[in-house]
């Protein structure tokens, strides 16, 4: 294992996991869920508005609005501020600035928040203004939205490691047993591997149950120091590591890989733990290939072993490898940007003890992680968090 | 393997008429570049000028060395089919109801990856061969054709949605009495066209080629004087629910300019046939056009001027005629975007002057009207948008592209 040279997150924790819940259809803006989840963290923390001094949002529909204009919105008088729109990489670089600026005391308490809501037609107004990459060179082939694109990606990686949809399907299922657990998820029916495996084809071979469905919501936590935590009496979440990478593996010509196979050992070496030594994982699931993908980026197997070791594993709760323990945005659903934070925040109640139904036995210490933005042909931003409970 | 195209039967007029839809248009600036290629049917990639770096998709700095000197450069046409999806249930109208709709990912042999359309030959983990072409929209898009010819290979369904292929078309050819008209005729019947209507004006006063004309088999002669507003609107409340290609044969040639010549009849006459034609043409028959844009194998599909080069640039010695052309050249853009929403191009042939009476004076190169005729069903096949003919347009695009001005100035030598 190498040595981490980077500056550990000493002191620094997360605190107050909110998940406001989801709906399909909002008829309420973007707005209203970031408030929602503000205030959810005011109360939930003990604390008033103004107690707040950073800020950080992430959301693909809040309009014209960036962090700034939603500061004089919610009555926000922050002395640190950032907008990120990374998209499923949203929540691990929130975490990661907010964790430095309270560390070096340029902010006390930060807000990390991201909020969505879903018209019935925001979505294709995502999809149509994406990116410019995507707009000139995606979109115009009845590509838009992601399935496309991770289509021709899950075929490559089944052609070259031998995946197969079953594969995939033990995930989705797994998540979807996972979400009966969970009260929040929009998917309240139970799926068998025959019915992923019978699913409509919406871009082979993604069928209907390897893609989220969009929805609105809103996610959030705190970021504040330790002390201020205990002054607060607020169980806390230490963060062990951090990785986060952009544009990585440019020349593979089909994505085969993220960003988190640059910096996985470092991910373990500035935690100074071991791949063994989590409790559970919740990854990026915005199709079940990107999951399996991760299990081999994020050191769980080697490249191309991904399939073999979903065989091996139960994913569920109280199996050998627990995963996206809420049910994952596969059977939550994709509140935008929420769905960045998703991950991170069921990571904060497990290792609080705070999870309740979906609670993994004895959970001490996991993994979350992100991935995000389809500008051209692939994702481009990807993240990871190594996060602890009090008593670790 | 492709199975070939049925003819389309009679239309049921108790049937609703689908209307047209557009593939996503918005584009940045920097991708005009493919649309300029798309449009002359060159492949063209960005290629950094400092560091020879070929990439894609359209930037304004190269991703290897940070060059702002990207300029679009003629590229190699081969890659590879690296993976490939159908797309079921696309989120876009467009192509939900053409659904379903293949999409792959190639590697080009020069380097980037392209998202692009595919030709239904095309085999994953098999070289391609690469085009750019303007879609319904009008826009550049990558499309990728087999490695070689196969069978009924350009009845791909997703590639006639690129192309506005005379086959199983209807056409009208405005001017059945000159040659170009003649050749036109002939050549799309060539191609496959069911029905040519042929217009020719005052029809009862024979003319040359006139028999050989009537002998073809699906050429139907009209009553077509384009001069004549009322003409044109009669012929297109007869015909224009089904023109599905319209090819302006349209010629008034006169030779002079300005000083030499005393008053504007000569002058107005160019305008009232040339561009007063074309305006009366498009009145009558655009609107049709652009509501029957997505009307089936035998939709409503292009629109094909035929100007003179020396619309880009004035020939002195043929003068107010080289006005005239510039002014049908301006008004083809306006008809172009107005016809845009029905997904019908509108294909302008360049030419040189054309190897017919009224250019007698003029020497050699000159172009056949064969060789317009040809490049008429070409670009048609190709879905083209500017095309040029023959040595003179060509010689003069190029000059036109190195230094407009040395042009104008030799010209008027």
């Amino acid at each position: 294992m190498q040595n981490s040279i980077r500056t550990p997150y000493d002191r620094v924790v997360m605190a107050v996991p909110v998940t406001i819940p989801y709906v399909r259809y909002s008829i309420e803006s973007a707005q209203w869920w970031i408030g929602r989840a503000l205030k959810a963290l005011v109360d939930g923390a003990g604390i008033t508005p103004r107690d707040i001094d950073g800020f950080c949002v992430s959301s693909f529909t809040a309009g014209l609005d960036s962090g700034v204009g939603l500061t004089q919105h919610f009555g926000l008088c922050v002395r640190w501020l950032d907008t990120i729109p990374l998209g499923g990489a949203s929540a691990i670089a929130a975490l990661r600035k907010a964790a430095r600026a309270v560390q070096a005391g340029d902010a006390r308490i930060v807000a990390c928040v991201a909020g969505d809501t879903n018209h019935v037609d925001s979505f294709r107004y995502t999809l149509e203004n994406f990116s410019r990459f995507n707009q000139d060179a995606v979109y115009p082939y009845g590509a838009g939205g992601a399935n496309a694109s991770f289509a021709l990606i899950a075929r490559n990686y089944m052609r070259t490691f031998g995946a197969r949809r079953e594969d995939f399907g033990k995930i989705a299922v797994a998540q979807r047993s996972n979400a009966l657990r969970n009260p929040h998820a929009l998917m309240k029916a139970p799926l068998t591997i025959e019915q992923y495996m019978a699913a409509r084809p919406i871009a082979d071979p993604i069928h209907l149950f390897d893609c989220v469905m969009p929805c609105a919501g809103a996610e959030a936590f705190l970021v504040m120091s330790e002390e201020v935590a205990a002054s607060l009496k607020l169980p806390a979440v230490k963060i062990l590591s951090t990785i986060e990478r952009h544009n990585a593996f440019g020349d593979d010509p089909v994505q085969v890989r993220g960003g988190w196979a640059m910096d996985v050992d470092e991910l373990y070496a500035m935690a100074g733990v071991k791949p063994d030594d989590l409790d559970f994982v919740q990854t990026y699931d915005d199709y079940p290939v990107i999951s399996m993908m991760q299990f081999e980026d994020l050191g769980f197997c080697r490249k191309g072993e991904g399939p073999d070791f979903v065989r091996q594993h139960d994913l569920t709760i109280d199996g050998s490898f627990p995963h996206n323990t809420s049910g994952g945005q596969l059977s939550v659903g994709q509140a935008g940007a929420g769905g960045a934070y998703l991950g991170v925040v069921e990571a904060m109640r497990q290792v609080l003890g705070q999870a309740g139904p979906t609670q993994v036995k004895d959970a001490r210490i996991g993994l979350a992680s992100g991935f995000g933005m389809i500008n051209y042909d692939r994702g481009l931003a990807s993240g990871a968090a190594i996060l602890a409970g009090p008593s670790s | 393997m492709i199975e070939p195209i049925i003819k389309p039967r009679r239309k049921n007029p108790l049937l609703r008429t689908r209307l047209p839809t557009s593939p996503p248009r918005a584009r940045s600036r920097a991708s005009h570049g493919f649309t300029r290629a798309a449009a002359e049917g060159r492949f063209m990639l960005q290629r950094c000028d400092a560091c020879g770096t070929f990439c894609y998709p359209a930037r304004d700095a190269c991703p290897t060395c940070l060059s702002a000197d990207l300029s679009f450069a003629d590229a190699p046409r081969r890659g590879m089919l690296l993976s490939e999806t159908t797309l079921h249930i696309p989120a876009d109208v467009h192509f939900r109801e053409r659904a379903p709709w293949r999409v792959g990912l190639v590697a080009m042999e020069c380097g980037p990856t392209l998202v692009t359309h595919l030709h239904a030959d095309c085999e994953e983990g098999r070289p391609v061969v690469m085009s750019f072409q303007l879609d319904k929209s009008g826009q550049a898009v990558a499309f990728a054709h087999p490695e070689r010819e196969t069978p009924n290979m350009a009845d791909d369904r997703q590639w006639r949605e690129m192309t506005a292929d005379p086959k199983f078309r209807r056409v009208l050819v405005t001017n059945g009495r000159s040659i170009v008209g003649q050749e036109a005729v002939a050549a799309l019947k060539a191609a496959g066209a069911s029905i040519v209507f042929v217009g020719v004006a005052e029809p009862w006063k024979p003319f040359r080629g006139e028999d050989a004309l009537r002998a073809i088999e699906g050429v139907q002669i009209v009553p077509l004087d384009i001069g004549d507003e009322k003409s044109v609107a009669d012929l297109a409340a007869d015909i224009g629910g089904k023109v599905d290609i319209l090819v302006n044969t349209t010629e008034h040639v006169r030779a002079g300019g300005l000083l030499d010549r005393q008053g504007t009849s000569v002058v107005r006459d160019e305008i009232d046939q040339s561009y007063l034609g074309f305006v009366h043409l498009a009145q009558a028959f655009g609107p049709a056009m652009r509501m029957r844009g997505s009307d089936g194998v035998n939709s409503a599909a292009a629109w094909v001027n035929i100007l003179s080069v020396y619309a880009l640039a004035n020939w002195p010695m043929f003068g107010a005629y080289s006005a005239s052309q510039a002014a049908c050249l301006s008004l083809s853009h306006c008809l172009r975007a107005e016809l845009r929403p029905g997904g019908v191009k509108v294909v302008n042939v360049f030419t040189g002057p054309l190897d017919i009476e009224w250019f007698q004076t003029v020497p050699p190169p000159k172009v056949a009207p064969r060789a317009v005729a040809s490049a008429i069903v070409s670009a048609l096949k190709r879905g083209l948008e500017d095309v040029f003919v023959g040595d003179v347009a060509e010689d003069i695009r190029q000059r036109l592209a190195a230094n407009p001005k040395a042009v104008e100035r030799e010209l008027g030598a």
